[in-house]
């Protein structure tokens, strides 16, 4: 009986999930730093909305990670050692994105802001699309052998399900961005936010979508494809309470859009949680890579007293900074006073 | 090199130098969390101006930690697959239940207290720090039960070739991990110790120098006033109490770290006596402790090592509390390890070019030997650093000399080489063993692996030396960046991290109000961002 695993599978997808919800639109916000910004103080209204969050945020990605080891340890091992090179990529890419946000406004220089909002840009893009292209493949599949190692070298894994993920996840990610703007600003960039969500939701939609329907087409199920068809109706739902300015909405829409749309991907790609492109029977699946059910057992009763306390002091959080952010609301630019000459440690007095 | 041999540099550069900003996110934050505190009990300035100067060179380094914590996670799975496929049914929980219980918790809450100064009411402000601070210290416990598991397997048994975990309290209160976790937070403290106590002592130096402070008759220090921003005499305030906190707080660590530390050494000598052989260098079965061993100490081969300086007893006081009990050395110690872990690795395809190879279970004697002696002479030497700093510091200031202010910034590295060479000994002196087996328990012994079967067997030696490239040249760059944004904000003083110092005039008063500024300050209500990006 596959009860644990089965819960640890659906636990894994929720983690994943809840990753994209949230990590989705400050990666957004990330990419449009450059593309939709369009002075230092509209950057800077872009990177408060998301700056009290983001680092929560992201270990959602950390949890998936840690608990994909901790439940599925040869799906873990198999996944991250087949796709070495892009997942290098996401993590240099999620460094200096970090780094970006914390040392941007540290100097008071265009040049090292341009820097790194080049950082904040290319290092969302990079990073939301190479961990589209690892989730993208770890349901349409990999050249595993009996061992679960990667055939055919450092590039093997790349295939068409690769860039179709990966723009799956640019795309929502760009979108989720907008509607989250639209929703935590004001002024100019609030207005901007929800005319280019209108305009763009179908083009970036569209590889998400391609996804969901491809893994219908390999091994979907009833139910999954009626999720796929419930996330169609979200998406035309958010479109439209976009477009008549019901921003809240348009957002709360476009997060069951994601909702539906990955338990449509995670639904039908069960109970297979990597399969192999060389042969079925190496196949990782929900029983032959789960960890004993003592060890999944213990992590349950964690993840039922963590996973609560997590969503609720996050919520606090986003009720505490719940104000929109506009351009009336940044201050100066800190002109850097030091209080003593920088001469400090010269070999001369 | 190998895969094997790349995949281990990067682990080990990448180790040490996320191993370089966390220590100093765990100690800095407890000091400031307590700083702050200070400040909401009595409201005195200072504390105010603490809180925010040393808090921003926390949030600088912070970030650091953050940004390569994510390649450690990562790495286990890219670059160690064999070895998370082995261990992952008792490995990946603690990391599991590190990013679930912890690294949430001090993520978001730190979020909360960075950009929360004005919309958080003081006391749940404060709370929010203290929080995130506990978090990182419950980080430090997940992710160190995780590698003593490692150095001393305990709570599982083997099923179909792998340990699974029947016992979770075992691994949980595995005895290793209870005395590494204070042992590791004592050496986060040194670190955040030295590094008040130098950067202090360099603002106190530099107000002496520049004629605001003088010293009286009395050869009491006389806090003056200089008409720039930030320079009043709380300034003194600031830096005099810094320098005093950071001088104790390097004290106690210390003895907190040598406490805990020979608690663990014992623990190792009956856990991997090889490894606490190798850190003496001790050949020969014996009671002595070497204070300078010559020879060719890396050769691997005892025959050409001679100790010269030798103290008798203390050895055996290190090891079991006494000072007549042998202690067996790296010689008889090979022939046990032979008879039961073999003499050749297993002809198994895992191994690849190293299938059959003789076993080496001696580690590296030159790194563990001067590994274990510069893990306690950094220490000790930013104790006694510590001490004198208190005492040359009783007329309230520091002396004017410019050599000893450098010494002081210089003795900042100290502590930071201290943990380094500790973590380097401990790790390299579990070699050849990835999991260290476990000599004093029935049945499990079985339960170990050796370093060499645990790389991933799909991944090309090309891909890890491209990582390593990467890796290493994104860090250095970004240790440059580090290290400069730190010299600017360590330079700029307060007003640096309180840019309000320079707008308001010196009221401070306003500054007292544990709320950032009294309601009569114009533009504050708009001004929601204070602290922000």
């Amino acid at each position: 009986m596959d009860l644990l695993p089965t819960i640890w599978f659906i636990a894994i997808a929720v983690l994943w999930t809840g990753y994209l919800f949230l990590e989705g639109f400050d990666l957004g916000v990330g990419m449009l730093m450059k593309a939709f910004a369009r002075n230092n103080t509209e950057r800077r209204v872009l990177l408060n909305t998301i700056g009290p969050v983001w680092d929560g945020n992201e270990v959602w990605l950390l949890t998936a990670g840690g608990a994909t080891f901790a439940a599925f340890p040869l799906w873990y091992a198999s996944l991250f050692s087949a796709l070495y090179l892009p997942l290098l990529l996401v993590l240099v890419a999620l460094i200096f994105r970090a780094v970006a946000f914390e040392y941007r406004g540290k100097v008071d220089n265009p040049r090292w802001r341009a820097r790194w909002d080049w950082a904040i840009s290319l290092g969302s893009l990079v990073a939301a699309f190479g961990i589209g292209a690892a989730l993208g493949l770890t349901t349409t599949g990999l050249p595993l052998n009996a061992n679960g190692d990667r055939e055919g070298g450092p590039f093997a894994w790349f295939s068409a399900y690769a860039v179709l993920g990966g723009l799956a996840v640019v795309g929502f990610s760009l979108l989720h961005g907008l509607a989250f703007l639209a929703l935590k600003t004001d002024g100019d960039v609030r207005h901007r936010a929800r005319r280019w969500f209108v305009r763009l939701l179908p083009v970036l939609l569209l590889p998400i979508a391609g996804w969901a329907i491809s893994l219908q087409l390999l091994s979907g199920e009833m139910w999954t494809v009626l999720a796929v068809v419930a996330a169609v109706v979200a998406a035309v739902l958010a479109w439209n309470f976009a477009r008549t300015g019901a921003e809240g909405r348009a957002f709360l829409s476009l997060g069951a859009f994601l909702l539906l749309g990955s338990a449509s991907i995670f639904g039908a790609a069960f109970p297979v949680v990597l399969p192999s492109t060389l042969n079925p029977d190496f196949n990782l699946t929900i029983s032959n890579a789960s960890s004993s059910d003592y060890t999944l057992g213990l992590m349950s009763i964690v993840a039922l007293i963590g996973l609560p306390l997590v969503l609720a002091y996050q919520a606090w959080t986003y009720w505490v900074f719940r104000r929109r952010v506009s351009d009336a609301h940044i201050p100066e630019a800190h002109s850097f006073l030091p209080a003593i000459a920088a001469k400090a440690l010269a070999p001369k007095d | 090199m190998d895969a094997l041999e790349i995949a281990r540099w990067q682990f080990g550069i990448t180790t040490v130098y996320h191993f370089m900003m966390v220590p100093l996110t765990i100690g800095l934050g407890l000091v400031v969390a307590v700083i702050q505190t200070m400040w909401h009990r009595t409201g005195k300035p200072e504390y105010l101006r603490m809180t925010k100067f040393w808090g921003k060179l926390f949030l600088i380094n912070f970030i650091m930690g953050v940004a390569t914590g994510i390649v450690q996670e990562f790495q286990f799975g890219m670059a160690w697959s064999e070895y998370s496929r082995f261990v992952g049914d008792v490995f990946g929980a603690p990391l599991a239940m590190e990013a679930l219980l912890a690294f949430f918790v001090e993520s978001t809450f730190l979020g909360l207290w960075i950009f929360g100064w004005k919309q958080l009411k003081p006391g749940v402000h404060l709370a929010c720090l203290w929080i995130a601070v506990i978090g990182s210290v419950f980080s430090a416990y997940f992710i160190i039960v995780a590698n003593s598991w490692m150095q001393h397997p305990v709570g599982v048994e083997m099923v179909n070739g792998r340990p699974v975990m029947t016992d979770a309290w075992a691994v949980f209160t595995n005895n290793t991990a209870l005395v590494a976790v204070p042992h590791t937070i004592f050496g986060a403290l040194a670190v955040a110790g030295a590094f008040l106590l130098g950067i202090a002592w360099y603002h106190l130096w530099r107000r002496r120098h520049d004629g605001i402070d003088t010293l009286g008759a009395n050869g009491k220090v006389v806090p003056g006033e200089a008409a720039i921003p930030g320079r009043d005499s709380t300034d003194h305030a600031v830096w005099i109490r810094s320098l005093r906190i950071g001088a104790v707080v390097a004290m106690v660590s210390f003895a907190g770290t040598a406490i805990t530390g020979d608690l663990q050494g014992k623990l190792m000598f009956e856990q991997q006596p090889m490894k606490m052989a190798a850190a003496e260098a001790a050949c020969h079965d014996g009671t002595g402790f070497s204070i300078l061993s010559i020879g060719n100490v890396g050769s691997r081969n005892c025959d050409d090592i001679v100790a010269l300086i030798e103290v008798p007893g203390i050895l055996s006081f290190l090891a079991k509390g006494d000072f007549t009990t042998e202690v067996k050395g790296v010689n008889s110690l090979i022939d046990q390890y032979k008879a039961d872990y073999g003499t050749n690795l297993p002809d198994n395809p895992i191994y690849g070019e190293r299938a059959g190879q003789e076993i080496q279970y001696v580690p590296v004697m030159e790194v563990t030997y001067w590994g274990f002696r510069m893990m306690i002479g950094f220490g000790g030497l930013a104790a006694l650093a510590a001490l004198v700093a208190l005492w040359v510091t009783r007329s309230g200031t520091v002396p004017a000399s410019r050599g000893l202010m450098r010494l002081a910034v210089f003795g900042i590295l100290a502590p930071f080489g201290a943990n380094a060479a500790g973590w380097i000994f401990t790790e390299m002196g579990r070699q050849p063993f990835v999991v260290a087996p476990n000599p004093d328990s029935n049945g499990i012994d079985q339960v170990f692996m050796f370093t060499a079967a645990a790389v991933s067997p799909g991944v090309s030696a090309g891909e890890l030396l491209t990582s390593l490239v990467v890796l290493t040249a994104v860090y250095a760059v970004l240790l440059v960046v580090e290290v400069k944004l730190l010299v600017k904000y360590i330079r700029g003083g307060v007003v640096a991290a309180m840019p309000e110092l320079a707008h308001v005039p010196a009221d401070e008063n306003e500054d007292a109000t544990p709320n950032g500024g009294g309601p009569g300050k114009p533009g504050d209500a708009d001004d929601v961002l204070a602290f922000a990006y």
